[in-house]
């Protein structure tokens, strides 16, 4: 039996983060009751998405211009790079505003188990763009991991003949972290990496 | 069914956008796998990572169903070596090895207590680079491709052994091997019979000839199970050699004083 337009735009929906198909319906549901003011708009969001977001050529991040408007700025210091596993953390760290240099996102981490090598990664760009001058620091923003930390130790390894300085993000106790709900592994760092007060 | 074990966390696999299957490797149970319900959850993102001890506790409605597990961390170990490269390269080397390696159930006890104390010894020895040869030789023997480096294959003697077959796994005498030198792997001293004690660079050549000696034999064993060395595996060997080499410079510091990676 062919499927109907509505069964098939429930079971696309379904297939998103966060959503099963009750709550697929419910959100077709609710997107043919405002067909002017959500359907409409939204198919013309996904359309124009679909046709102008791509990878920015020399960081990874997805945008509508290439380079991306965070290359493409400017007043962002050029010479601090931070390095991020994904697009969503990049977007974290943006969210945060504490950094204002540029990013390069790597596509995933260094695996195993999935079969997973350097040249799946975007390290070899990330090697070119160092060695291209310019960058004096590269933070390795990679997630406190096994496999986020394998690959940190390995870019280090693969950018230390160019002598660019390279940092990780700190790890520890989070804002508004209570000592006794804290994991062993997030003391032990925290404790490694005390600081003077 | 239901049971309670110690056991070392292997692998993790996202199942679903809660759950996850994770890999085990358990005293009594061997490497075994279930579902955590909550596995790709922030609570247990640090339970579940490669290394770490755990207190399992698995129960299916059938023994030879995947069932389900509820862990609690017992001892942090990858936690412990995330900062310092080769260590992290060991532990991800053994956890890789293991559950490429070993059978699914078949139980393990004396390795299981190698691998915990290797693990420990990761976090606090100095020469664990030793210990590390000697559990991949361990880990072989489990397998049933044991090495017998006690004495000579050709003269029967036990001492100044310094080669080993890689047709038997026997070890060779220095004098009798010697015009074969080129088709044998080099036996480093601390593994020759009588000689238990760490090498004096155990970091150097004698590692480095240690890892090519397993890795020999062990790249055999998984091809016989028609698998191969894993990757992480060959990153702990090169880190290995590398350490071999002169060191380069130290990275300038970055503005701010901010400390280097190691």
């Amino acid at each position: 039996m062919a499927e109907s337009d509505l069964d098939r735009l429930i079971r696309l929906l379904a297939k998103l983060p966060g959503l099963g198909p009750r709550s697929a319906r419910r959100a077709v549901l609710h997107l043919l009751k405002h067909r002017e003011l959500l359907l409409l708009p939204l198919k013309d969001g996904l359309a124009q998405a679909a046709e102008r977001v791509h990878e920015c050529s020399r960081c990874g991040n997805l945008d509508a211009i290439d380079p991306c408007a965070i290359c493409g700025d400017e007043a962002r210091d050029q010479s601090l790079l931070c390095v991020v596993e994904d697009v969503s953390d990049l977007w974290a760290l943006e969210r945060s505003g504490g950094f204002r240099g540029l990013y390069h996102v790597l596509g995933g981490t260094l695996s195993a188990l999935d079969g997973v090598g350097p040249e799946d990664l975007r390290i070899d760009r990330l090697v070119s763009r160092v060695a291209a001058g310019g960058i004096t620091e590269v933070i390795l923003a990679t997630n406190a991991t096994v496999e986020g930390q394998t690959t940190a130790h390995y870019i280090t390894d693969r950018l230390a003949p160019g002598g660019v300085a390279v940092t990780r993000l700190a790890r520890g106790v989070p804002m508004g972290g209570e000592l006794d709900y804290l994991d062993d592994g997030t003391l032990a760092q925290a404790l490694k990496a005390r600081r003077p007060l | 069914m239901q049971w309670h074990d110690e056991a070392i966390v292997l692998t993790v696999r996202r199942f679903g956008e809660t759950a996850a299957i994770a890999s085990l490797f358990t005293r009594e149970h061997g490497r075994h796998s279930g579902l955590v319900r909550g596995g790709a959850s922030r609570r247990l993102a640090g339970v579940l990572q490669p290394g770490n001890q755990v207190a399992a506790a698995w129960r299916g409605r059938l023994d030879e169903q995947l069932g389900q597990f509820r862990l609690e961390l017992t001892q942090a170990r990858a936690a412990q070596v995330m900062d310092e490269p080769p260590r992290l390269a060991a532990l991800s080397s053994l956890t890789a090895l293991l559950a490429t390696a070993l059978p699914e159930r078949a139980p393990h006890p004396a390795l299981f207590e190698a691998s915990a104390l290797l693990l420990d010894g990761l976090a606090s020895e100095s020469s664990w680079t030793a210990l590390y040869v000697r559990w991949e030789l361990g880990l072989l023997a489990e397998l049933g491709f044991g090495l017998d480096l006690t004495r000579c294959a050709v003269t029967g003697t036990d001492a100044d052994l310094a080669y080993v077959s890689p047709r038997t796994g026997r070890a060779v005498a220095a004098e009798a091997g010697r015009p074969y030198a080129e088709r044998l792997l080099p036996l480093p001293s601390f593994l020759a019979a009588g000689r238990g004690t760490p090498p004096a660079n155990d970091a150097g050549r004698d590692v480095a000839d240690g890892l090519r000696l397993t890795g020999f034999f062990l790249a055999r064993a998984l091809l016989a199970q028609g698998g191969h060395l894993p990757p992480a595996r060959e990153r702990l060997r090169l880190w290995l050699e590398g350490e071999a080499l002169p060191p380069p410079g130290p990275l300038p510091a970055p503005p701010g004083g901010v400390k280097p990676l190691p």
